[in-house]
């Protein structure tokens, strides 16, 4: 056994938390070896999409507890929260597939399609982990590498949600529609919630980067969560360079210096938690060796000096900017998940684009807003405007308030307050104010670091609510218009670039949001894949060992996923100012 | 007595939050429905993305919706009768149907229940 903390008198549920590529189903998986070949018999639940749980033990899992033969006392359990939904959809649309017109039965069939219904259907998977005591009785451990979302508890935890919707089925509610539709009970879902809550059961370990983004998106997981008294909380700082790594190359050293320097700005809330680092391993985490190894605080260096690394033949992000300037304007947004490097590469190509003379409206959700800043009045032909996200919901929300509010009981409201905290609120009140820049792409570039998802886009059309609103708008102006549906999804007006990292979490969650994209008519223009180790020079074993690891991934984003594609390498420095940004479109060789 | 039965279009969420604007023609109508309720109606709600099937059984519902698609709805029935097709009733039409007889000030507070008059 290891000496970090949040492995010492685990509690009976562990949930590992922590956005996706930052090692949350390894830390779980070696968690759970670990408890096991102490002597416990433990139950791992995955719900990583890229789960590596059945490759790593050698036999198929799926959503059914299955032992592991070769880790006695270990036994998993898979939850894909997709499946989960498409079971959810197919309960609520089967019977009226076929009865109703195919157009009607897609429209719901998309309501019931976002994050939320997502969510809760992974919750509702959860419920019977949590409190069916037949199901679980003989694990004394039970490790998830996932935990539920802040809103999903808290709408659980509404009184107003159980009296509205789960006792009569029906109701005002609206995040809360897709539980409607399930079918355990009030109490069910309260012993979960509760359990969840009780320190003497649960811990939540939230898993970060040495990263200030990762950094401060934990620390808002873990406020909001312990708010609502989930207060065991750990913290797992992973995959921080070895300090003597920087010895061996420059690339190295500057890493090793900006993961310190973050380390050192940890968020205060996140400083009174126990904490645990786990350096970086030169192996792949794949394999139970190599899980075993993961929580050894002395990990012996099989570091290979007989690596050859590959020079990446990848094209450079100056490749695809050469394309997207021939056509001398148009609306190009960039989109991932959150950390990737969304607002960095937006900016780097829009000093690209203002560099060559043409005119550029970057326009950015940066919460730092310290990139916007250094890139205003720097270049000639290029405009920074910043949209503040908080700024923009809080508008959004007070408006839905004033309209409805007057209407609602105390009950009513708070469940009204709740759904204006679900992530599709954000995303629907930020692509409000992006909409008013889009315009003016006929005239020349607009830069955006987001985008609404396929999801929000076919929900806004499929009401009409964005013909309506844009048709009140343009009232009175001659001008033929589009909607922003159409203009996105117009090859020739708009090019999507998804931005990923060379890593296989990263390189899966953008398919899915291209899988989400395509479903609203809209097909991405390339891929992107940010701070490549692969694309760099780097003599560290540990650093081109993980540059040989994103071979792979690269090689799929390539063939399978991308129309075409750019290799953006990692850069010593942080690439803030129009120098340092124009490093990143350079060719890497 | 009279049943008032409303096929809503598929709203994941009935608040409004999910779309671009706030319906206020939705947020009147529910304030209307429950005073009518309060006043002894039979109003039943059905929203076509959680009770789809309510939707399919009824033959009136089901062949609106093969004519005019979900675009069209709602859709107001009257004892199994189309009443109203394309928006919602406002507290008059309500009270007319269910023979609520009405108080002046209410019929004045409720004719575009909300800020738009």
């Amino acid at each position: 056994m290891s000496d970090y903390t949040f492995l010492l008198q685990p509690p009976r549920f562990l949930f590992f938390t922590g956005k996706g590529g930052v090692g949350k189903t390894s830390i779980a998986s070696a968690t759970a070896i670990s408890l096991a070949e102490a002597g416990y018999q433990v139950l791992l639940v995955s719900t990583d999409p890229a789960s590596n749980v059945a490759q790593v033990f050698g036999i198929t899992i799926g959503n059914q507890i299955t032992p592991i033969a070769s880790v006695p006392g270990l036994a998993a359990l898979e939850i894909d929260p997709q499946a989960a939904a498409q079971a959810y959809r197919d309960r609520i649309v089967g019977p009226v597939r076929g009865v109703l017109p195919d157009a009607v039965v897609k429209g719901i069939e998309e309501q019931l399609s976002g994050a939320c219904t997502t969510e809760i259907a992974a919750f509702d998977e959860f419920t019977a982990l949590l409190t069916d005591s037949a199901l679980t009785a003989g694990y004394q451990h039970i490790i998830f590498d996932t935990a539920p979302t802040g809103h999903t508890i808290r709408l659980l935890q509404l009184p107003g949600a159980w009296s509205g919707f789960l006792d009569e089925g029906k109701g005002d509610a609206s995040c809360l529609g897709p539980l409607a539709g399930l079918e355990k009970q009030r109490s069910q879902y309260k012993a979960a919630v509760e359990a969840l809550a009780d320190p003497q059961r649960s811990r939540l370990i939230l898993v970060a980067r040495a990263q200030l983004a990762t950094l401060r998106e934990v620390a808002r997981t873990h406020e909001e969560l312990a708010a609502i008294g989930l207060s065991q909380q750990y913290l797992v700082v992973n995959g921080i360079l070895p300090v003597a790594e920087a010895a061996q190359d420059s690339l190295a050293a500057a890493i090793c210096q900006r993961e310190q320097q973050a380390l050192n700005t940890i968020p205060e809330v996140l400083k009174a938690l126990p904490c645990d680092f786990i350096e970086l391993k030169p192996f792949n985490l794949v394999g139970l060796d190599a899980l075993r190894h993961l929580l050894l605080i002395a990990t012996p260096i099989i570091g290979d000096d007989t690596v050859v690394t590959k020079t990446i033949e990848a094209p450079s992000l100056s490749k695809l900017v050469d394309e997207i300037a021939n056509d001398g304007h148009g609306l190009v947004m960039l989109m991932g998940k959150g950390g990737v490097g969304k607002t960095t590469l937006a900016a780097a190509i829009a000093v690209e684009l203002a560099q060559r003379g043409l005119p550029v409206h970057l326009t950015t959700s940066d919460p730092a807003a310290h990139l916007s800043e250094t890139l205003n009045g720097a270049l000639e032909h290029l405009m920074v405007s910043r949209i503040d996200p908080h700024v923009e919901t809080e508008r959004y929300r007070l408006q839905v308030l004033e309209a409805k509010a007057a209407n609602l009981d105390a009950r009513g409201l708070a469940l009204l307050e709740e759904d204006l905290r679900s992530p599709c609120t954000e995303e629907i009140a930020v692509f409000q104010a992006f909409s008013r820049v889009i315009r003016e792409a006929g005239k020349k570039f607009v830069i955006m670091d987001t985008a609404p998802t396929g999801h929000t886009l076919l929900l806004l059309d499929a009401t009409g609510a964005y013909h309506r609103e844009m048709s009140r708008q343009m009232a009175g102006s001659s001008a033929h218009y589009l909607t922003p549906m159409m203009q996105l999804q117009d090859a020739k007006q708009t090019k999507v670039l998804l931005v990923t990292l060379a890593e296989t979490t990263p390189v899966l969650e953008a398919a899915n949001l291209q899988a989400d994209l395509r479903r609203a008519g809209i097909e991405p223009w390339a891929w992107v894949i940010n701070n490549s180790i692969a694309a760099t020079t780097v003599y560290s074993p540990l650093l081109r060992q993980r540059a040989d690891n994103e071979h792979h991934e690269i090689e799929r984003v390539a063939t399978i996923h991308a129309h075409r594609y750019a290799v953006v390498p990692l850069l010593k420095e942080e690439p803030v100012g129009v120098e340092r940004l124009l490093e990143l479109s350079v060719d890497s060789h | 007595m009279t049943t008032i039965q409303v096929f809503d279009p598929a709203l994941c969420c009935s608040t409004g939050v999910c779309g671009v604007e706030v319906d206020q023609q939705l947020v009147g109508f529910s304030a209307d429905v429950d005073w009518a309720k309060q006043n002894g109606a039979d109003i039943q709600r059905f929203n076509l993305a959680q009770e789809p099937l309510v939707f399919a059984e009824n033959t009136v519902v089901k062949s609106f919706l093969e004519r005019s698609g979900a675009e069209a709805l709602p859709l107001i029935l009257i004892d199994g009768e189309v009443a109203l097709a394309g928006r919602y009733p406002n507290r008059a039409e309500l009270a007319r149907w269910c023979a609520i007889t009405l108080i002046a000030d209410k019929v004045k507070s409720s004719c575009c229940s909300g800020s738009s008059c």
